[in-house]
């Protein structure tokens, strides 16, 4: 009919230009155009093409030189088997933690206890599960030497153990509050109350009452952030330098080690190493695929079966538990990590240390003056250049979820970090630029946006639309109407998205350390470099101070508003 | 007299309303100036639909035939922000972030220039019923009845072309949406604008005391 439509008035854009930004097709510029290239920047050199090297014939000498690296294959079975584990434990617990609480006053306990967690950057949370469980760690203080008899630390392999268990349960206790936040988006969607009372009619437990009722609906809605987990976890660089197995590192570890190198040619293997990671995770995706179809069996089976688990009590205490400690966990480190920061004498199996002494932190600060300032710089425009383009497009799509155009946000996170941006490295240095603050800031901005309008679309979606309908009758324009009704009465959910996006770019260790080329140095590439053979203290310092900074940015987002808008009760909560 | 109020008057020209092929709702009527128009029937009627079709900011699900005209001005495909239809919903829909006063002065046309002249305007809106000195206030410090007194004036000061009406008393209680239809309908008829109320509560039907068309019913008074 060419009726009006949701946007009202004229479009303050010529034809051609509106078209390109009309939201997806301006994604796909954005977001997917630089994985492609990022992606292919990586292959190319695999199979020995990188003029820049002064490779021009396509060749296998690279990847055989690969497969002669030792242990290669154990390192990439490693990097896959944690992944999956990973993403298969944080999805049980999740899911089972919902579906035995939705709706219950324990949920909401557990959810402002977990939600915190997301905050906290991975390298902050591995350095944190390094300090509880080392062999000098304070759990095998506190149980020595009265029940161990140790007196020195005993000579294990934790946390590197070659088996990855410490980095698993690292990944875990990291993607557990991601999933878990996701599950709380798409929750409103369900019939969780009726659903519950109907299948507790029929004799159902809770937890296998949802599982029957509601899990098919709600796995559908998460899907996409459950492959990002799997994604990220087999891929994973950070946690596995910190906490990772050692002899061998994982894969990832391994490229991001050749990619270093000083000698150019190393690249080469990197680029092999690259593709063969793309390689793990696609199989990793193509394994969890299978994984679902026998759970979607499973669950069928389990449904005509008639069986109730009307007895899940012991299910949904486990459950709860291993939610409440992945919290526990991280927040005990991080406060053992502040401790370890003041720490004078601490000599073992004491459980705290003999003195208090601010020498760590008058000594570290200054040196983190300059880290300090690049990633708050790095951080804040890489968060607000997201918030722009994420108003852009919603503004220009009217925050729809538009099937294609939409999924393609979790395009960078889906893609194994290190393949893209390593290629983006590659492609970066055959162009001639040379690392600097601009090339790291564009690599950032990827990993934030996605973010970012994630965090931004619910609300932007969820706003009165009577506001606006209002205004365009008064006789505003759809710019006015943007900056003067929308965008105020969005003011809170954007700073929230902002401190998402802050909070993401701090976190962020491979881009700042391959774009950059080791030149730019944030707390967090610092932070990572401690890892091996660091001083705990100083390690204390610079992992406090790195998580300190996305609380900050949430701490400012919830008291913006109280400051800004003092005097209008409605827009303080 | 008579052909200035022609040319004010709000027709509506065989509007037809669809949802998947079902017809929900047909209706062809001139609205005079300062004559109230108001649809009857029940919730998923179609009857905020219309008001949807006739403000600008119709659901793409739904089809509709028809057209809207103000005098001879064909509005069908103008947009909204340049239809100037003053809307009244159930809630008050105050600006959150801007005060009181700040809600009548955003309201008030471009054409009237400068800061003192726009705040004596949108002072005078607010004495006007019996708000004088609210300017400064928080509209979520007002009562219900003081926040529907603003959201009118608010509509009245941007000069609309005709008001739409979603029900605008139903979350009122009874004494002061009496109270509320009396100042609406009065006000609307002194401005001389053409106005359509959607409700379901016949007494604002009668309040309103203009012609009914029922709906849901298919009837056509």
């Amino acid at each position: 009919m060419g009726l009006q439509t949701e946007s009202p008035g004229p479009v303050p854009f010529g034809m051609p230009l509106r078209r390109l930004l009309s939201g997806n097709a301006l994604l796909v510029v954005i977001l997917g155009l630089p994985v492609l290239a990022g992606v292919a920047g990586a292959i190319l050199p695999a199979f020995g093409y990188l003029p820049a090297l002064g490779g021009r014939d396509l060749t296998l000498v690279h990847l055989v030189e690969l497969a002669r690296q030792p242990h290669v294959l154990r390192s990439a079975l490693t990097g896959l088997a944690a992944g999956l584990i990973t993403t298969f434990a944080a999805l049980a617990i999740v899911g089972t933690f919902v579906a035995g609480f939705a709706g219950t006053w324990a949920f909401t306990r557990i959810q402002h206890l977990v939600s915190p967690l997301l905050a906290v950057p991975h390298a902050a949370a591995a350095f944190a599960l390094a300090f509880l469980v080392a062999p000098s760690g304070f759990l095998l203080r506190l149980a020595s030497p009265e029940l161990t008899g140790f007196t020195r630390p005993p000579d294990w392999l934790v946390p590197n153990d070659p088996y990855a268990l410490s980095m698993i349960a690292g990944l875990i206790s990291k993607e557990v509050p991601f999933l878990f936040l996701v599950a709380l988006a798409a929750l409103p969607q369900l019939a969780v109350a009726r659903a519950a009372r109907l299948t507790a009619a029929l004799g159902y437990g809770r937890v296998l009452g949802f599982g029957v009722s509601l899990w098919p609906a709600l796995y559908r809605q998460i899907r996409l952030p459950v492959f990002a987990v799997l994604a990220y976890s087999v891929s994973v660089v950070d946690v596995a330098i910190i906490i990772g197995p050692q002899l061998p590192p994982t894969l990832p570890v391994r490229i991001a080690q050749w990619a270093a190198y000083p000698d150019l040619d190393a690249r080469f293997l990197a680029s092999a190493g690259a593709l063969v990671q793309l390689a793990t995770v696609l199989a990793a995706m193509a394994i969890w695929n299978v994984a679902e179809r026998f759970g979607r069996i499973a669950l069928a089976r389990l449904t005509s079966s008639g069986r109730r688990l009307a007895e899940d009590g012991a299910l949904r205490v486990a459950a709860a538990l291993l939610m409440t400690g992945c919290a526990v966990t991280i927040f005990a480190g991080l406060g053992l990590l502040s401790l370890w920061s003041a720490a004078g004498l601490w000599p073992f199996p004491d459980a705290l240390p003999e003195s208090l002494t601010t020498r760590t932190w008058l000594r570290t600060l200054p040196q983190l003056r300059v880290p300090l300032g690049t990633t708050i710089a790095l951080a804040l425009s890489a968060a607000l250049l997201a918030l722009l383009v994420a108003i852009l497009l919603l503004y220009r799509n009217g925050g729809r979820k538009n099937g294609a155009g939409y999924r393609l946000l979790y395009l960078p996170l889906l893609v194994p970090e290190i393949s893209f941006v390593f290629g983006l490295q590659i492609l970066l240095f055959s162009a001639g630029v040379s690392p600097a603050f601009a090339s790291v800031l564009a690599v950032h901005f990827l990993f934030v946006l996605p973010y970012v309008l994630l965090s931004l679309s619910a609300p932007w979606r969820e706003l009165d639309p009577r506001f606006e309908r209002i205004a365009a009758g008064l006789g505003k324009s759809p710019l006015e109407i943007l900056f003067k009704v929308r965008l105020p009465l969005l003011f809170r959910a954007c700073l929230t998205a902002l401190a998402v996006g802050f909070s993401v770019s701090v976190s962020l260790y491979l881009p700042t350390l391959l774009v950059g080329s080791g030149r730019l140095t944030t707390i967090t590439t610092e932070a990572v470099a401690l890892a091996s053979g660091g001083d705990r203290r100083v390690i204390g310092v610079h992992a406090l101070v790195q998580s300190l900074l996305p609380f900050l940015a949430f701490l400012v987002a919830s008291l913006g508003p109280q400051l800004l808008f003092r005097n209008r009760r409605a827009m303080r909560t | 007299m008579q052909e200035i109020a022609e040319a004010k008057s709000l027709t509506l020209a065989d509007v037809a309303i669809r949802l998947t092929g079902r017809t929900l709702l047909a209706v062809s009527a001139t609205i005079l100036p300062g004559e109230v128009l108001t649809i009857m029937g029940p919730s998923g009627s179609g009857k905020s639909t219309l008001l949807a079709f006739a403000g600008g900011f119709l659901d793409p699900a739904f089809e509709v035939s028809g057209r809207i005209l103000v005098g001879a001005e064909d509005l069908t495909q103008v947009p909204a922000n340049r239809r100037h239809a003053g809307i009244l919903f159930q809630d008050p829909m105050l600006f959150p972030h801007l005060s009181v006063g700040g809600n009548i002065a955003f309201a008030i046309p471009p054409a009237v220039k400068g800061h003192k002249a726009r705040r004596a305007l949108a002072e005078a809106a607010l004495e006007e019923v019996g708000l004088g000195g609210f300017f400064d206030r928080d509209p979520e410090t007002l009562s219900g009845g003081q926040k529907a007194r603003v959201a009118l004036q608010r509509l009245l000061v941007s000069a609309p072309r005709f008001l739409l009406l979603d029900e605008p008393f139903s979350k009122l209680d009874a004494a002061l949406r009496q109270q509320t239809r009396e100042l609406v309908f009065s006000k609307a008829k002194a401005a001389g604008l053409p106005t359509i109320l959607v409700t379901h509560d016949s007494a604002d039907a009668q309040a309103a005391g203009g012609r009914v068309i029922e709906v849901g019913s298919e009837e056509e008074a």
